[in-house]
């Protein structure tokens, strides 16, 4: 099947997401982290770090909509936010982080309003494109498998009808 | 099995302290990708009860072989910044008892600031690493823990020596012969 064709495209894509600076290295470290007993390390993680960056994005929403900005808390969950999105390999979020921190030192509420806005976006966008290189890594295995069990199939015939395995290369 | 000098041939057993879900997991992983056994927690106040060093479990005060069974740990790695208790405090406080001083502490900060690794090897830190934390950095944990091993084997030596070995008569200079 396209086993071959989902390969070449997840890896260009994943290039791409490097070339554009949505990911570094940092993923790919992620990625050499995963093998077949822990198949879906990187979906794991990533999944958490959604499930974190929203909820640190839905605290920074609040934080900034007060009276009184409090700019220590608005900060913790800022250097929280950017310790995440570092250990994933989001750096263009880590990167809109740091200058949130700087704006977060100067107590500029409107700067730090106009920074969350820009990290919400780059969350957005690299939350996509994520997505979509693990909905390819998904389809690839599925195909994977499929292939696996059609041969498996096959090789069941096979032995059925009186026949002897012919050796495969390593296509499962 | 039978006598002679017994291989310890069970796994090393790591304590990780993290309050970032996302790092407890990366870290676990690595570790485990060392074959370390792995205990992860949230926070500083979580590993010192794991390590029975709470207020209302002090295990450090009680009579040694008595029935609080001390935990097995061979390495203490945590995040510096945390709520509540810091990895520094978390640090100190491992130093500072009788039972734990021994165990090799790694600190994990994601801001390279220099004064706070100073603090923290000053503190007795074996290590300080800058996440995210990679697979080169989790190798240099080997020797720590077999040093670790070392010593905790000659310790069990010990009540054979309290009995007028002959090894008694070699001057040793390491702090715990310096009680004669």
């Amino acid at each position: 099947m396209e086993v071959d064709q989902l390969q070449r495209s997840f890896v260009e894509y994943s290039r791409l997401l490097f070339h554009e600076g949505f990911l570094d290295g940092q993923f790919s470290q992620l990625q050499l982290l995963q093998d077949e007993s822990n198949p879906d390390f990187v979906l794991e993680v990533v999944s958490l770090f959604f499930e974190d960056s929203e909820r640190l994005l839905n605290d920074l929403t609040i934080a900034l909509d007060q009276q009184n900005v409090e700019f220590k808390k608005i900060d913790a969950h800022v250097h929280q936010l950017k310790g995440s999105s570092s250990s994933i390999g989001a750096q263009r979020v880590k990167n809109v982080c740091i200058a949130f921190r700087n704006l977060c030192d100067e107590q500029n509420a409107e700067g730090c309003l106009r920074c969350l806005q820009q990290v919400k976006q780059e969350y957005l966008l690299v939350k996509t494109k994520l997505e979509a290189l693990l909905r390819e890594r998904h389809d690839k295995r599925v195909v994977h498998d499929l292939n696996c069990g059609f041969i498996f199939q096959l090789e069941q015939q096979i032995v059925a009808a009186g026949g002897a395995i012919p050796m495969l290369n390593e296509f499962c | 099995m039978g006598g002679g000098v017994a291989t310890e041939t069970h796994q090393f057993h790591v304590l990780a302290v993290d309050d970032s879900i996302i790092d407890r997991k990366l870290i676990e992983r690595l570790l485990k990708t060392s074959s370390y056994q792995v205990t992860a927690v949230d926070s500083g106040v979580k590993a010192l009860e794991f390590l029975g060093l709470l207020d209302d479990v002090d295990v450090d005060n009680t009579d040694s072989n008595s029935h609080h069974h001390k935990v097995e740990v061979n390495l203490i790695i945590t995040d510096y910044c945390m709520p509540a208790i810091t990895g520094y405090d978390l640090l100190r406080k491992i130093k500072e008892s009788k039972l734990f001083k021994d165990i090799p502490v790694v600190i994990m900060s994601s801001e390279n600031v220099p004064s706070r690794i100073n603090s923290c090897m000053e503190q007795g830190a074996e290590e300080f690493f800058l996440k995210p934390v990679q697979q080169s950095d989790v190798n240099k944990l080997r020797p720590h823990l077999m040093r670790g091993r070392k010593s905790s084997q000659n310790h069990k030596r010990k009540p054979v020596e309290e009995c007028l070995s002959p090894d008694r008569t070699r001057t040793r200079y390491n702090n715990h012969d310096l009680e004669l």
